[in-house]
């Protein structure tokens, strides 16, 4: 009886996702990311392509965490030759490191404004266009509505979208599918030697719709994304101290 | 099909024109003066003066002892030429292919064009009667040759307009002087009693050629439709244009909208048909105050796309200021490409750079926000972080050499590296402490040196010693030391890791 009950709350948990627009991602289009352990806290497992991904951050350093947490995501979503649109207000972004989280730079198109609201104009039109793979677009301020407008042109295209809010003051709720937070976290030395380790950032999910929040420590190395596990992180603040 | 063309004779150009800028010379004989060979002599007169026996090439001081209130201007040179490209540049709304006749007329290639006023008549009506409600005193004529336009329009008495292969029949009782001759030859045949063309029209011509020359025959030749006659156009007409004269003058957007679809369809499906896509189109409105407004567009590849050109010209219709009202739109492909027809799709991936959606969205975007604005970065052989990239607009440029990714870069470079205040142990040491918008950061572990010489036959200045450097929050950054340690250097932060 209790089976049978929880077999139909799923259902219905199934069906209220595609009535809000969220279509469950074929098996054949999943990706893997290589992040088991986020990926288990979205609806059915499976980290949402069809959708935009909301990143807030307080300053430049976090920014740059999330670039990296972006590019490494992108590194996955980019592998069958696609194009990717970076539209940003700072224009810093430097291509060359974007090689080391095994994206092609060449193949990402720039796209630098001046204005919030110009950024949103550029960003949903990119989001319509079903020849792109993912956009990511750097801006402070975005409401419900604004948000809605892109969560419904990725709904018909199918392209991932990223917001990257940096510095932003109100944090008001929005129609993205994930709220994200990545701070840089001090790295790992390699087999114990001076210098910097690879980059390891503190991951948390603020918001998930349909999903669980959390909050998991992630590196980026030469196999991709790596999760940290807690008894690795204490195994080795013990070794340090 | 049969040539048409029209010959628009101002008879009086320079005095028309001084009569509309000075109203109170409308009534006033007047004429225009210039020193000739040590006289003074009409250059040009009005009606009036005209009709009191005043003729081009009198001395100004005869014309003045006839008419007492003869008023006299200096002749302005090159006043002719300027007025005859404005009317040209006016006429453009009737024919593509207007040409300046100096001193006074214009010639128009009307083939194909009459049929929209009904019929010719109603066409040269029209073009008359705006000219002389605009104040020139135009004459004009419609032929299959600019010899026998041009006769008709200066000599003509019966009709303006001769019908296709009946120039030879119209020029027979018109004066020699028709044709466009030379002096000397109208001298020779005025000695010889040669009054009208119909007099020698039956002359073989070897006789003709021994008395006149070639010239001569050339002339009767073209004026005859036995020779070719090429005209000069004011615009060179783009091959692949599309116009749309409107019956009234629109105003309102939608019908601006219409307008762009129309000439759009019919433009596209003659460039589909040869194969071609657009890459650059201007739309030029044509304005009822003689004013013209344009919008253009650029596309990354060639497209014949209606809905796609539509999209680009439609963000720049809020642009298009009609004011009192369009009277003509053109339609003009300046720059159009060979496109190679995509081949069919077999499998649904995503093509990447090359995809048509892509480069129609790239379109739309540089619609608005300006083509600069969006960019692709390529390698470039140079160490140098700033040079080590290179811009490019195009989306089929690849990379000619690899990305290099042996040394740590930063995701995030400043465009121009931030002086910081730093505290090393040692001065060639990696700093312990540095100070960045007056917050401190300690130091808890660091890469480096690695020192990136100036490119000396591009510019001068001391080496960079860089260091990856970690805070103790876990941030990492990018520090270089300009110069030598030991001439007490300045550190700057350049770039920030993920």
């Amino acid at each position: 009886m209790a089976d049978n009950k929880r077999e139909l709350i799923n259902s219905l948990q199934k069906n209220i996702l595609q009535w809000e627009g969220y279509k469950p991602p074929s098996l054949s289009e999943r990706k893997l990311f290589g992040l088991n352990t986020i990926e288990a806290n979205f609806p059915n497992g499976i980290f949402p392509i069809r959708a935009v991904h909301e990143l807030v951050c307080d300053n430049t350093e976090q920014a740059t965490a999330s670039s990296g947490f972006i590019s490494g995501l992108l590194s996955v979503l980019m592998q069958n030759s696609g194009a990717c649109l970076w539209i940003s207000l700072s224009g810093n972004m430097y291509p060359v490191a974007l090689r080391s989280f095994e994206v092609e730079p060449d193949r990402i198109i720039f796209i630098q404004l001046k204005k919030d609201k110009d950024v949103l104009w550029a960003m949903e039109e990119a989001l319509k266009c079903a020849g792109l793979t993912a956009v990511v677009g750097e801006l402070s301020e975005v409401d419900f509505k604004q948000s809605r407008r892109l969560q419904l042109a990725v709904e018909q295209s199918g392209v991932t979208g990223f917001i990257l809010r940096n510095r932003s003051n109100k944090m008001g709720s929005t129609a993205c599918a994930a709220r994200w937070h990545v701070k840089p976290l001090a790295s790992e030395a390699i087999d114990g030697l001076p210098g910097l380790g690879f980059p390891r950032w503190q991951v948390e999910l603020l918001r998930v719709r349909n999903g669980k929040p959390g909050n998991w420590v992630v590196e980026w190395s030469d196999t991709g994304f790596t999760p940290i596990l807690k008894e690795q992180l204490e195994h080795q603040i013990q070794k340090v101290g | 099909m049969q040539k048409r063309y029209m010959v628009i004779w101002f008879r009086h150009l320079t005095t028309d024109w001084l009569t509309l800028r000075k109203p109170e010379l409308k009534d006033v004989p007047f004429a225009f003066v210039a020193p000739e060979r040590n006289r003074i002599i009409i250059t040009a007169a009005n009606p009036i003066a005209e009709a009191q026996g005043i003729y081009r090439g009198m001395a100004a001081a005869d014309a003045k002892a006839i008419t007492t209130n003869l008023q006299v201007v200096d002749h302005l040179p090159g006043k002719e030429a300027k007025l005859l490209k404005q009317l040209g540049l006016w006429c453009i709304r009737y024919t593509p292919i207007v040409a300046v006749d100096l001193p006074d007329s214009l010639i128009l290639d009307i083939s194909g064009c009459a049929h929209l006023w009904k019929d010719e008549r109603g066409y040269l009506k029209e073009i008359v009667n705006k000219l002389r409600s605009s104040g020139y005193n135009a004459r004009a004529a419609i032929a299959d040759t600019i010899g026998a336009a041009w006769a008709i329009s200066h000599y003509g008495k019966i009709t303006p307009i001769v019908g296709s292969g009946e120039q030879a029949q119209a020029l027979l009782n018109l004066p020699p002087i028709a044709l466009r001759l030379e002096d000397a030859v109208l001298q020779k045949q005025q000695k010889l009693g040669f009054a009208t063309i119909k007099s020698f029209m039956q002359i073989p011509r070897t006789v003709l050629r021994r008395r006149f020359g070639d010239g001569f025959l050339l002339r009767l030749a073209q004026a005859l439709g036995v020779e070719d006659e090429h005209l000069v156009p004011l615009i060179p007409p783009i091959p692949n244009t599309e116009r749309l004269p409107c019956l009234e003058p629109v105003r309102t957007a939608k019908a601006i909208e219409i307008a762009i679809t129309k000439l759009l369809e019919s433009l596209c499906v003659r460039l589909q048909s040869e194969g071609k896509g657009i890459r650059k189109a201007t739309l030029k409105c044509y304005r009822i105050d003689g004013k013209m407004v344009h919008a253009k567009i650029s596309t990354n590849r060639g497209s014949h796309s209606v809905s796609h050109l539509f999209k680009l010209f439609e963000l720049q219709i809020n642009k298009i200021e009609p004011a009192l009202g369009i009277e003509l739109f053109l339609m003009e492909a300046t720059k159009v490409e060979d496109i190679d027809p995509l081949q069919e799709k077999l499998w649904a991936d995503k093509p990447g750079l090359q995809d048509t959606a892509l480069a129609e969205l790239l379109d739309k975007l540089a619609g608005k926000i300006g083509a600069k604005a969006i960019y692709r970065y390529l390698p470039s052989e140079n160490y140098w972080p700033e040079r080590a990239i290179k811009q490019t607009s195009s989306l089929t440029d690849v990379p000619t050499t690899k990305w290099r990714n042996d040394r740590p870069r930063p995701l995030r470079l400043l465009q121009h590296p931030e002086p910081v205040e730093v505290m090393a142990l040692l001065p060639d040491y990696p700093p312990k402490v540095f100070t960045y918008k007056g917050k401190r950061h300690i130091v808890e572990k660091a890469d480096g040196p690695e020192r990136i010489e100036r490119e000396w036959w591009q510019d001068k200045g001391v080496h960079r010693d860089y260091y990856a450097i970690e805070d103790a929050e876990g941030q990492r950054y990018w520090l270089f030391r300009s110069g030598h340690y030991d001439a007490a250097p300045q550190w700057y932060l350049h770039g920030f890791f993920a």
